[in-house]
């Protein structure tokens, strides 16, 4: 076996390495990086920034995949010198490696403007996943975030921070947004859209002083303004990283000089992504990474044939609901180049294509990208298409759906996230019998990344698979027609704050009684309290905070913790029952009162007498915790269920959830308060407690699983706690606990919950705190009303005899 | 045929509903941003209070079992092919103050006192 020493864990060197194991064996592997982490997604950290995905999930190729290839990993490494004669690597660590061949893939790092201040304490870049996590932790809601560089980069950055609150402006050198991918026109659209995303962008300026003593207080620019800045992002470009290719005696120039093979000047040394330099051309964005390194598998295997012919530089911008997509040449000033142009400005949509002798030469879409792929196989096959020059802008879809994708080419990269070809998704259906997205997406991750590759590879299983059957896409309702997955999402990066919002948006601007309401959760849920209640888009319960009965008059059940009561509590309770002649009095299901009955206009008064707080029996939220007597009193009871079931009740109440949560914690097996049929169940037992999810006795009877056994009570909240925040963020509105854990499985549930890495739990936590702190009992609207007829009936200002 | 001043439009929040009794009738009132409609209160179905229902469009969903009706026409709307309908008021808004005109027995020349529907 000869010795591979691969330089740099990103995506290039393991994609190539990925590449390498196909052929066979010849090498024993060893990689370096100087990240600690495994290899993983880099073009996703714009997700992770924005929330979308956490960092686990970006994870391409975790150890276990290192460990099964036999695969050498030396992470936190980095190489400093290679000496080709000697053919040794030397690491920063004084470890000197051998090698018989060597690939570099040190890809680049960020360009850092000369400007005075660069090192101030709050100045990020953003390119790898500790500045990532660091820059997650710096952005919340209220800071100055500033990013220079209005390129694809500096964009998805000012996305995420914006989504985490931060009050951000992207500063640009110059005179308009994504210059090398965008026309003057292009850049305009685009600009609008990112104002309208509520970042602000300032073209034409260079800045010439990062301000602040020590930490970052703002930056000045040339023409003399200066802005405020509690954060800073430099996306200002890359630069290859060839220092080693110079120090190894390699042929460099703006990036290390391969040729067609992906051969460097030295016969043992090969290079890959973004610091090599092909035919004059750096590329920096991740398609020409894949082709490159099936190249150089090839080459290094000794399997010399394939050629890498260049590729055509595509770029997408990551911004959901802004479509920005740009390949080739666009430069139509030049002689012999003519364009089409589309405009919209209504709908923000701009397309343009430059043709060059009948072919397409380059494309601009903004705001509809839907013909991308279209455009892009028209570019890679230069297709004549003098002949349909009037349909080239809107190409439509062919009658025959079939043919679309026959006209792609099997080495046509689908996900370019991944690297997914046409042909790698072909085989894996015929040789793994795939039917599904989901088996797709297992087998080749094709469409994990970003996503925008989906419904190709859809329509792709359609025309593969004679078997293939649509997963049906669940939207919440037909007034606004996407998935509820979907709109969570868009509630959050577009900053929509109010039901309407999205209804006017993305919707018919009617709405239903079935979207309003879930509408209304997903925006509590994302904005928890910062932002306006509307509450014509919640149903009469929640407006008025009583369950309606079939007569138009309502309930009042005050909540009542654990079911415990006392004898002044009784006695209110039955001083309101006598005062306003309250039809029935029921002992409910829940170990609580109810009071039925009510007209509308007592329920303020009655609420004031009762002196209790709102048991919140009328909506979708925090039920009860019911309770047995537990070692308090029962002579069975091995664990305190009334103080605990109390607190849960105390740490969860007021909290709106997808559904009614219904809890219940018992002190023994014997579960006299029906904890194993219950959202969220305690039970305890002789120095632990089990705590169980997912329980019904309902329309279904289901029995609770088990989440986790704890010994100690301060754990058995904790993990309660961890399921119901996460039910909360995860699940579909109007979705029971029970419907949720088989849909997720408890796997899954357990991963992400109580067998989540430490931060992880604590975020969850801090939101349900922060999502506590700004609850509030309901009924306090007896004092303070949300408007002013909220309760009583209106009194005509005349009478007239009728 | 007279306007009656009900109620400051302040009192009948955006996209919401409220209950005024004038004389016989128990009316809904509704602020659509734009103006206001009044239809009967009481659904056709279970006599729901549609003063507490979602307005989704020109249409009030009744909160007892979602029977849909039209907020301009009082035609109820779902279940479908049904020929039940409530009256419909005819609603102006001067000064800040919603009046609504109700029909009596008198004008009405001794008809029934509910415009019908025309489905």
């Amino acid at each position: 076996m000869e010795k591979l020493i691969v330089i740099g864990n990103g995506m290039a060197g393991v994609a190539c390495v990925e590449q390498i194991l196909k052929h066979a064996p010849k090498f024993d592997i060893t990689i370096f990086g100087d990240e600690t982490h495994v290899n993983y997604n880099r073009i996703l950290l714009s997700s992770v920034l924005a929330g979308e995905k956490e960092m686990d999930d970006i994870t391409i190729n975790g150890l276990d995949w290192y460990q099964s290839n036999s695969i050498g990993l030396r992470l936190g490494v980095r190489i400093t010198g290679i000496d080709s004669a000697a053919k040794t690597v030397t690491g920063d660590d004084g470890s000197v490696t051998d090698y018989d061949k060597l690939l570099i893939a040190t890809g680049s790092t960020p360009f850092i403007p000369p400007v005075p201040g660069a090192g101030k304490e709050g100045v990020f870049c953003f390119r790898n996943l500790d500045e990532t996590k660091a820059l997650l932790e710096r952005a919340k809601p209220g800071i100055k975030a500033v990013v220079i560089g209005g390129g694809l980069l500096g964009l998805e950055a000012a996305r995420g921070l914006q989504v985490q609150g931060a009050d951000v402006t992207v500063v640009h050198l110059m005179d308009r947004l994504m210059e090398r991918q965008l026309d003057p026109v292009g850049g305009l659209y685009l600009k609008r859209m990112i104002e309208d995303m509520n970042v602000k962008v300032l073209l034409n300026k260079s800045t010439t002083e990062i301000l602040g003593n020590g930490h970052l207080e703002g930056l000045r620019f040339k023409d003399g303004e200066t802005i405020d800045a509690d954060l800073l992002v430099i996306a200002a470009g890359i630069r290859p990283n060839v220092e080693l290719g110079r120090k190894a005696g390699l042929n460099v120039q703006r990036g290390i000089v391969v040729n067609d093979f992906m051969e460097t000047s030295d016969p043992d040394i090969f290079a890959v992504g973004e610091c090599v330099e092909h035919n004059g051309v750096v590329y920096g964005l991740v398609a020409p990474l894949y082709e490159q390194g099936k190249v150089l598998a090839a080459t290094i295997t000794g399997n010399r044939g394939p050629v890498y012919k260049g590729s055509i530089s595509a770029a997408k911008l990551k911004i959901m609901g802004i479509d920005v997509y740009s390949a080739g040449f666009f430069d139509d000033t030049v002689a012999g180049v003519e364009s089409i142009r589309y405009e919209d400005p209504a709908m923000g949509v701009y397309k343009k294509l430059v043709l060059k002798d009948g072919c397409l030469a380059g494309v601009i879409l903004v705001g509809d990208v839907t013909d991308s792929h279209r455009y892009t196989e028209w570019l890679k096959s230069g297709a004549d298409l003098s002949k349909d020059r009037k349909n080239l802008l809107f190409p439509g879809s062919s009658p025959d759906k079939g043919l679309d994708i026959a006209e792609i080419s099997d080495a046509e990269t689908i996900c370019g996230c991944n690297g997914v070809t046409k042909g790698d998704i072909v085989s894996a259906v015929h040789a793994k019998g795939i039917q599904t997205l989901a088996q797709l997406k297992e087998c080749t991750r094709a469409s994990t990344g970003c996503g925008s590759c989906t419904s190709m590879c859809q329509s792709l299983l359609r025309a593969v698979v004679p078997e293939f059957e649509e997963e049906r896409k669940k939207v919440l309702c037909g007034c606004v027609p996407f998935s509820q997955e979907n709109l969570r999402e868009m509630v959050r990066s577009q900053q929509l704050k109010s039901v309407q919002e999205i209804l006017d948006i993305y919707g018919n601007g009617a709405g239903c009684e079935i979207c309003k309401p879930a509408l209304s959760y997903m925006v509590d849920m994302a904005w928890c309290g910062d932002h306006e209640e509307d509450r014509s888009a919640r149903f009469i319960n929640d407006r008025v905070h009583a369950n309606i009965q079939r007569d138009g008059t309502f309930s009042v059940i005050p909540r009542m913790r654990g079911g415990v009561t006392t004898p002044a509590e009784l006695r209110r309770i039955a001083d309101v029952a006598d005062k306003y002649n309250v039809p029935m009095v029921k002992v409910t299901g829940s170990q609580r009162i109810d009071l039925l009955g009510v007209k509308k206009e007592d329920l303020p008064k009655i609420w004031a007498d009762l002196g209790m707080p709102s048991g919140q029996a009328y909506t979708k939220g925090v039920r009860m915790v019911k309770t047995c007597v537990g070692t308090t009193f029962c002579r069975f009871g091995t664990q305190d269920s009334i103080t605990t079931g109390i607190e849960l009740e105390r740490r969860l109440e007021n909290l709106f959830t997808p559904h009614k949560t219904k809890m219940a914690v018992v002190g023994c097996p014997r579960n006299c308060a029906e904890s194993t049929v219950k959202d969220i169940g305690l039970v305890g037992q002789e120095g632990s407690w089990q705590v169980v999810v997912g329980g019904a006795a309902g329309k279904n009877v289901r029995k609770a699983d088990l989440l986790i056994t704890v010994e100690e009570t301060a754990d058995a909240l904790r993990a309660a706690e961890l399921f119901f925040q996460y039910y909360r963020e995860q699940a579909n509105y109007l979705e029971r606990t029970y419907d949720f854990v088989e849909r997720l499985g408890m796997e899954k549930i357990r991963k992400e919950t109580v067998y989540a890495p430490p931060p992880v739990q604590e975020a969850l936590l801090t939101r349900l705190a922060k999502a506590k702190a700004l609850s509030k009992d309901a009924w306090s609207e007896r004092d303070t009303p949300a408007n002013p007829t909220q309760f009583v009936q209106i009194q005509p200002l005349e009478t007239v005899a009728l | 045929m007279t306007w009656i001043r009900i109620t400051e439009i302040a009192n009948i929040p955006l996209r919401e509903g409220r209950k005024v009794a004038v004389g016989p009738h128990e009316i809904a009132i509704f602020n659509m941003g734009d103006r206001f409609l009044a239809i009967q209160n009481q659904c056709p179905h279970g006599q729901g209070p549609l003063a507490d229902g979602i307005v989704s469009g020109n249409s009030v969903v009744c909160p007892l079992h979602g029977w849909k009706t039209c907020l301009e026409s009082g035609q109820v709307q779902r279940p479908k092919d049904l020929r039940e309908c409530v009256r419909s008021y005819p609603v102006r808004v001067e000064d800040g103050i919603v009046l609504l005109q109700i029909e009596d027995r008198a004008d009405a020349g001794g008809k029934p006192a509910e415009r019908m529907c025309t489905a």
